[in-house]
């Protein structure tokens, strides 16, 4: 019997789950959405961000029953690699990405911002970012990718 | 031409490269990829060489089983090392396929061109293809000193921009990192540690744990203790129920006095750095010539700091018949296997690696340890593939950190005002812990705590060019005298191994500060001091590049605003980088990075945005550990557990990036992804003084730093 149900990118799944089991390893290990990333399991790195009916939320902590009520977007629901979104591509056109590991987790914040608000200044991009980590020291890069991508976006 | 080292244990030319008759080649390299775009630096090299689109090649994942044994990737060595032995054997390949098609075609060599691959003669149409003539076959020649590669003036590929190698892979999240493999029946488990390094298990009664949902296995090999369960999220609930219920002995304490005292007062050894290289010789005392006029000195300190990836180590293993196959993010899968071999009691080739990349590691941290946890737990549960991964507490807590050091300085001036004599002494532990063959002994860590111990080895002195310690400690300037020292400090409380750069960080960032306060003492401007005892172009060069690019269009007229300059040549052989940081210090005594320029002389460029890439990276990744990053521990064992207790650079608080490339297309390529390392701490440090007149010689300069430093004057 599914103890739970889970819409995720569109198509909704019933999953026999431990209802308490954090959101990340019910996308990656029961979903196979492998995109998004555990980097500590804390709510303090970012790398685990995917979309909460809107907003960019961490998934490494809260069991997954909370979200059944929800639609959640992965990076998987953003863009694949032959159809890459445009914020995708901004980070493609800037290299923006050295390990690549916080990535997904940056651009998911980076697609619940620009939804809302697709002309952000400087200080809303570093608040939407405000609690994604870069070990690689990609942040310049990033910056400017979300500026490219916030300017293709407007246009 | 002088053959790459890399080919002594692979000579063949087979081994590096293979054509394939649908027209792909594929590349084997025993480097792993960094993250630091190495994959696609490579593929150029290949590609300018034999003339053939880069779209046609795939570099391969290394793999104990079939790809050259090159020990590590490390110490911005592998485009040197890799990139040299890929453009001599792409030099042989073409080499001889020039010679086949020039039978098949009865053209002499010289008249034949390459397009893509595709062979044509001067005085024929006929055309004839690589695939055609090697596809799916071999060379069986072995790679010789007698083939020249291109000259840089035949170049069209190398130094433009190309598309980086997967990127968009890494943007959509279907890059596979070791984390994300997935084997049907896979089993996940986690290990639970002692709460610090010298605590051993004294009571487990793991009976509520093994009825817990999910438990495999709850593996106990002396303080070793593991649990692999069906699940992931079962693997993470029943390690931390283990960890609430084992009791540990914890009777021995780590000393946590003041490292900077540890590292005077603890036993040493002391070895004179000549020209770079560390002798087995007697220490001369320090003497200043009789014409100085004055002599100066400073001490400067650095913690212990921290690889800390943003994903923690992970491996995956399986015990299948006697035999170990391990997949992992280690940066030198060969000395891992040799590592692994001694611990398990196993042969050599029953052990079989495979490289799968991880998270960006700058250096060695947990990757080979958890290969060993991974194994452990494999051998209790065979015939299963077997992922464990460890928590982030794990991670801050038993990685091996960047050395803590502390660098005296001393500078004797002339009554003209230059330096001759300067004196130099770094007081620190090893920087070089990588784990290899050590019968007894073992780097890895699980090995310390099974019931039949394999500790450490003991630590000796490197003596090689500019290796751990003494790496940069000799300064790039004309000092006509100098000493240098480098002391091997033992007994300290920390485990640590390899950084981004090892000693360099420090002894440039003690360099480049002094050689700020001997300018200011001479009441000399910091550039013109330098040039005034600097006759290496190149290095000249990056600091007036480095500084007119400052210059041109910013200025700040703020009362807390500073800049500062400083420069190096990481190992005093590779490449040159300049930076200047302009920064604000506000009223509390917090920084904020304004703008950094970098400039950087890497010898021939290959691949400008991935040099860039890792030029600016290590910049950030400097600016981290120098204004905000510090290991804490105390008798009980590591304090900096998690992003809080260990915070790192965020995305408010970086600068603004301009770098200037000088290249040098008739100079070798120098590795550069460690060389910000240095200079950016000195120059950061350089423009708080300039900015507010207190000269921090402590990192990390967090606020209370500065605030403490204003209260002392
Ligand atoms: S993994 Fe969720 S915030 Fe770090
Ligand atoms: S690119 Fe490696 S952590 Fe951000």
């Amino acid at each position: 019997m599914p103890k739970v149900s889970l819409n995720v990118n569109g198509k909704v799944h019933h999953l026999d789950v431990d209802e308490k089991t954090p959101l990340i390893y019910v996308l990656r290990n029961d979903l196979g959405l492998k995109g998004t990333k555990l980097g500590c399991g804390l709510e303090q790195c970012g790398a685990c961000k995917v979309i909460v009916d809107g907003k960019a939320e961490f998934s490494c902590n809260t069991p997954v029953e909370a979200f059944e009520k929800s639609s959640i977007t992965t990076i998987e629901g953003i863009g694949t690699p032959d159809k890459l979104h445009v914020i995708q591509q901004a980070f493609v056109t800037e290299c923006a990405a050295q390990c690549g590991y916080c990535i997904p987790g940056i651009i998911v914040a980076i697609k619940a911002l620009l939804d809302v608000n697709p002309n952000p200044d400087d200080e809303m991009i570093c608040e939407a970012l405000s609690d994604n980590l870069c070990r690689c020291g990609t942040h310049g890069q990033i910056l400017k990718a979300v500026k490219r991508a916030a300017k293709e976006i407007s246009l | 031409m002088t053959l790459s080292s890399s080919f002594g244990n692979n000579p063949d030319l087979d081994s590096w490269l293979q054509f394939h008759r649908d027209g792909r080649i594929t590349v084997s390299t025993g480097k792993v990829e960094l993250g630091q775009k190495l994959t696609t630096a490579l593929t150029v090299i290949v590609a300018e060489e034999l003339d053939v689109d880069p779209g046609r090649i795939t570099v391969l994942t290394a793999d104990t089983d079939n790809s050259p044994n090159e020990g590590y990737t490390a110490g911005s060595n592998s485009l040197e090392s890799s990139g040299i032995a890929l453009r001599q054997a792409s030099a042989k390949a073409r080499r001889a396929l020039m010679e086949k098609a020039s039978e098949h075609l009865e053209e002499p060599v010289e008249n034949l061109s390459v397009t893509d691959g595709e062979i044509g003669g001067a005085t024929t149409n006929k055309n004839v293809t690589y695939w055609d003539l090697i596809g799916d076959k071999h060379f069986k020649i072995t790679v010789t000193d007698d083939v020249l590669p291109k000259s840089p003036d035949q170049y069209h590929l190398i130094g433009n921009p190309v598309p980086a190698v997967g990127l968009e892979a890494l943007v959509t999240g279907t890059m596979t990192y070791v984390h994300d493999m997935e084997f049907t029946d896979m089993a996940h488990a986690r290990v639970i540690r002692p709460p610090n390094y010298h605590a051993q298990i004294q009571d487990l009664n793991d009976t509520e744990v093994r009825a817990m949902p999910g438990v495999i296995e709850v593996i106990l090999d002396g303080s070793f203790l593991s649990v692999v369960c069906e699940r992931e999220e079962q693997a993470i609930w029943a390690a931390s129920k283990l960890a609430r219920i084992t009791v540990w002995d914890e009777s021995k304490e780590l000393n946590s006095k003041d490292i900077f005292v540890q590292l005077k007062n603890n036993p040493r050894q002391s070895l004179p750095v000549v020209e770079g290289v560390a002798k087995e010789s007697p220490v001369q005392p320090f003497r200043p010539p009789e014409n100085s006029s004055k002599t100066l000195s400073a001490t400067y300190q650095r913690p212990y700091h921290m690889h800390g990836s943003i994903g923690p180590s992970a491996a995956i293993a399986l015990y299948d018949a006697q035999v170990l196959k391990v997949w992992t993010h280690s940066q030198g899968i060969f000395p891992l296997r040799l590592a692994l071999a001694d611990v398990l009691g196993l042969a050599e080739d029953k052990i079989h690696l495979v490289h799968v990349p991880g998270a960006g590691c700058y250096g060695h941290n947990g990757a080979d340890d958890v290969a060993l946890d991974a194994a452990l737990a494999a051998r209790a549960v065979p015939g299963r593939p077997i992922m464990l991964k460890w928590e982030r507490a794990d991670e801050h807590a038993w990685e091996p950190f960047g050395s803590a050091m502390q660098i005296e300085l001393q500078a004797s001036l002339d009554d003209t005002g230059r330096v001759i004599y300067w004196n130099h002494e770094t007081f620190s532990d090893t920087h070089m812990s990588r784990p290899s063959a050590h019968r007894e002994n073992s780097r890895l860590l699980a090995a310390w705590h099974l019931q039949s111990p394999r500790p450490a080895p003991p630590v000796k002195p490197t003596p090689g060019f500019h290796t751990g310690i003494h790496r940069n400690a000799d300064p790039i300037y004309d000092f006509a005298d100098r000493r240098v020292v480098k002391h091997l400090v033992h007994d300290l409380p920390l485990r640590v191994s390899a950084l981004r750069s090892l000693g360099a960080y420090a002894n440039v960032f003690a360099i480049e500060s002094f050689m700020d306060e001997l300018a200011h003492f001479r009441d000399m401007d910091p550039l013109e001091f330098r040039l005034a005892h600097l006759s290496d172009n190149r290095a000249r060069a990056v600091l007036e590049a480095a500084t007119s690019k400052a210059n041109s269009g910013f200025s700040s007229a703020d009362d807390g605003h500073g800049r500062g300059l400083a420069v190096a040549r990481y190992k005093n052989s590779k490449c040159y980088v300049a930076v200047v940081i302009d920064l604000i210090v506000d009223d509390y005594g917090a920084i904020q990075l304004l703008r950094a320029v970098i400039a950087a002389d890497a010898g021939q460029i290959v691949d400008p945005d991935g040099l860039r890439n890792q030029l600016e990276g290590g910049l950030m990744q400097s600016a981290s550990w120098t204004l905000k990053e510090q290991v804490k521990f105390d008798d009980k064992g590591i304090v900096s557990r998690d992003w809080e207790s260990y915070p790192i650079l965020t995305f408010a608080e970086v600068p603004e990036i301009e770098t200037v490339l000088i290249d040098r297309p008739d100079q070798p390529f120098l590795g550069s992804g460690e060389a910000t390392q240095g200079p950016t701490a000195a120059a950061i440090g350089n423009a708080i003084f300039y900015a507010i007149g207190l000269r921090l010689r402590r990192i990390p300069f967090t606020q209370d730093r500065v605030r403490d430093a204003a209260a002392e004057v």
